[in-house]
């Protein structure tokens, strides 16, 4: 493994799929605003197939971390590696040509629109010569995709307004799948969801590590996150303070690494 | 609207289909997705109405003369729906509409350019003046209200600067003149009918043909034979009846071009789709990618476009451009036309139809009530009244959808 120096716990993450290379891979990470340190020499990795989820307090830098990922903001030091190969990230396009799609919390659909003009929303196929919208090839993709993802919606040119929560989220993160993202990062996918919705999408999440994508989920929730995880990253104010294999791991002992073991009791397992 | 998963289409009951399709109309409705229909029934209820007090009024003679008297509206209109899709407006079409004519007027009667010519300018000067608006609004985020509000002064002023003194300009060139006075023989309309009517008849069948062919569900047989059948009943009707006076207007088809070649744009290109991105959701957009801000600057250059187009045809329906064109009621009509005729004020929701139909209706009312004799006092304050109507339709249908989880 290639983790550099830094790191607070200075141990190497046993992930399970350790022997392979990481699909996606931060460096060093720091990054500043003002007088507030974001982020710190934070490292981060993600394998293909693999689940993570970043959990931290508010404030804890997770939100910093995913847009750094998707090249929101470019780190003050630090690399980010790809498939191998440091990759220069320079923007949110950059990020976006490797594969990295971010699904973020306000899920940026456009209500109006059918499921269909959503999917393709800014990448619509034109036949020639007249350049008119394809809409049997797009709706035809777009049902294999969500078929793929078992995603069911009754009719895909109804418009967005008409979904649940739930399907919203999953049309979200079928466009990611769609458009062939590698690494898919999901900003608090079940907030705001119910019971049966966020089965759903906890679902969804599976399925896209079985189709082999890494996927790194932000939540609060940790009842979700051991559900579907296979590891949990922990960050507390801008440092990268645990990494817990969700199998070997209780609730309790995240909790205590999210709070900075302020119980006393909890300290992060080694 | 496709009802159920059809199994193929083995002859599943067609009362099943026709309970099913409306079913899912009447879904809609409830659910506050109430399209075109208020308006057709509106129209419907508003001339029967001025027929009973006026038999005159749904005369072959009347009703032709009705669509010259919306032309112009309806053209600015469409600007106004384009706008509105984006969930902005545009203030200034009023003013833009006697800039256009009156810069044409000058450049062909004064300057003695080529009337083409002297058109193209009068329309190119709205194509820059809505560039210059869209500008502003995207540049310096300043409401597209304000903006537009501006322009409506200061476009009127450049107005009355350009007539100069004397104030009035008449039109005496024929070529322009035959923009809004020329009627084509019934046989050419008829033929353009059928024309019309067989080109919307395969699309209907290259559409179910294609969905076949990728696998997908059909969409309901019964809906879509309906469908095209009230739009051939509607054009093989209105041909009739123009055929009935003196033939099919020019300033009709120019209108009915227009609506057609701009219904293509918006529901079936990419730049169309990107207008309803933009109102229904401006920051999804700009996360697909979508150049928010160019799509904008484009539409309300075609705004200021189709306004001064409109000034055009109505300076040729009178035969002069003066002081007063394209002040008064121009821009509220134009912008009643387009809400009443269905689209949202809250943007994303609408098609460029409405144009038509809203102006259908403004221009009955205006009709009627002239036929009647009655006063301006009385047409104002009807307009008004089914303006607040249809704004409440789409309130309503708003709450509707809101409601509906929608």
């Amino acid at each position: 493994m290639t983790e550099t120096g830094g790191r607070p716990e200075g141990r190497p993450p046993t992930a399970p799929a350790s022997s392979r290379q990481p699909l996606l891979e931060l460096r060093g990470i720091s990054k500043r605003f003002g007088a507030v340190q974001a982020l710190s020499e934070v490292d981060f990795e993600v394998y293909p197939a693999e689940v993570v989820a970043l959990v931290g307090d508010n404030g804890a830098g997770k939100s910093t971390l995913i847009k750094t990922m998707a090249g929101i903001y470019i780190p003050d030091s630090g690399e980010i590696w790809f498939e191998g190969k440091h990759v220069p990230v320079h923007g949110p396009r950059d990020s976006a040509a490797l594969g990295i799609a971010t699904v973020y919390q306000d899920l940026a659909l456009s209500d109006n629109l059918d499921v269909v003009a959503n999917l393709y929303l800014g990448r619509e196929e034109v036949s020639a010569p007249l350049p008119l919208i394809s809409e049997e090839k797009m709706e035809f993709r777009a049902r294999e995709v969500l078929k793929s993802l078992d995603v069911k919606i009754p009719n895909p040119r109804n418009p967005v307004a008409a979904l649940s929560g739930g399907q919203r989220q999953s049309v979200a993160v079928a466009r990611s799948v769609m458009w062939k993202a590698k690494v898919v990062l999901l900003d608090e996918p079940t907030a705001a969801l119910g019971v049966q919705q966020t089965k759903q999408v906890l679902e969804l999440v599976l399925r896209l590590k079985q189709q082999g994508i890494g996927v790194i989920v932000i939540s609060h929730n940790l009842a979700n996150v051991f559900e579907v995880a296979d590891r949990i990253i922990v960050m507390r104010l801008g440092k990268r303070v645990g990494t817990f294999i969700r199998a070997e791991s209780s609730e309790e002992a995240v909790v205590g690494a999210i709070t900075g073991a302020e119980f006393g009791k909890f300290k992060p397992q080694a | 609207m496709s009802s159920a998963p059809a199994p193929a289409q083995t002859p599943a009951p067609a009362a099943q289909e026709v309970r099913a399709g409306l079913g899912t109309l009447w879904r809609r409705i409830t659910s506050g997705d109430v399209g075109s229909l208020p308006v057709i029934l509106g129209l419907v209820l508003i001339w029967g109405v001025f027929d009973y007090l006026n038999p005159n009024f749904l005369s072959p003679r009347n009703l032709t003369n009705l669509t010259v008297q919306i032309a112009d509206i309806g053209i600015v209109s469409v600007g106004i729906v384009l706008v509105l899709l984006l969930g902005e407006i545009d203030l200034s079409v009023g003013s833009v509409y006697g800039l256009g004519s009156a810069v044409m007027a000058v450049l062909s009667v004064q300057k003695g350019w080529p009337t083409p010519v002297a058109i193209l300018a009068g329309v190119l000067t709205g194509t820059a003046i809505g560039t210059f608006h869209g500008f502003f609004f995207t540049r310096f985020r300043i409401p597209s209200f304000v903006v537009t509000l501006a322009g409506l002064l200061t476009w009127f002023g450049a107005q009355l600067h350009v007539l100069g003194e004397t104030g009035t300009i008449n039109l005496t060139d024929p070529s322009i003149d035959q923009l809004a006075g020329k009627f084509f023989d019934p046989t050419v309309g008829w033929i353009l009918a059928v024309v019309v009517v067989a080109i919307l008849g395969t699309d209907v069948f290259i559409r179910r043909r294609r969905r076949a062919g990728a696998g997908l569900p059909p969409t309901g047989l019964i809906g879509d034979v309906a469908k095209f059948v009230v739009v051939a009943v509607v054009i093989f009707g209105a041909t009739a009846i123009l055929a009935g006076d003196r033939g099919v207007p020019l300033a009709l088809l120019i209108l009915l071009g227009f609506i057609i070649g701009f219904d293509i744009i918006t529901t079936r290109t990419r730049f169309g789709r990107h207008i309803f991105a933009v109102g229904g959701n401006a920051e999804a957009a700009r996360r697909a990618g979508i150049s928010v801000n160019s799509i904008r600057i484009a539409v309300f250059a075609l705004s200021g476009t189709m306004a001064a187009a409109g000034g055009i045809m109505g300076a040729s329906r009178l035969l002069a451009v003066n002081y007063s064109s394209g002040t008064g009621d121009i821009l509220l009509n134009a912008i009643a036309a387009a809400v009443i005729g269905g689209t949202s004020l809250f943007g994303g929701r609408g098609t460029v139809w409405s144009a038509l139909t809203g102006s259908l209706v403004i221009g009955s009312i205006n009709n009627g009530l002239a036929l009647l004799s009655a006063a301006s006092d009385v047409k104002f304050m009807v307009t008004g009244g089914v303006l607040l109507a249809a704004v409440t339709i789409d309130a309503v249908a708003r709450q509707g959808r809101q409601r509906a989880g929608v």
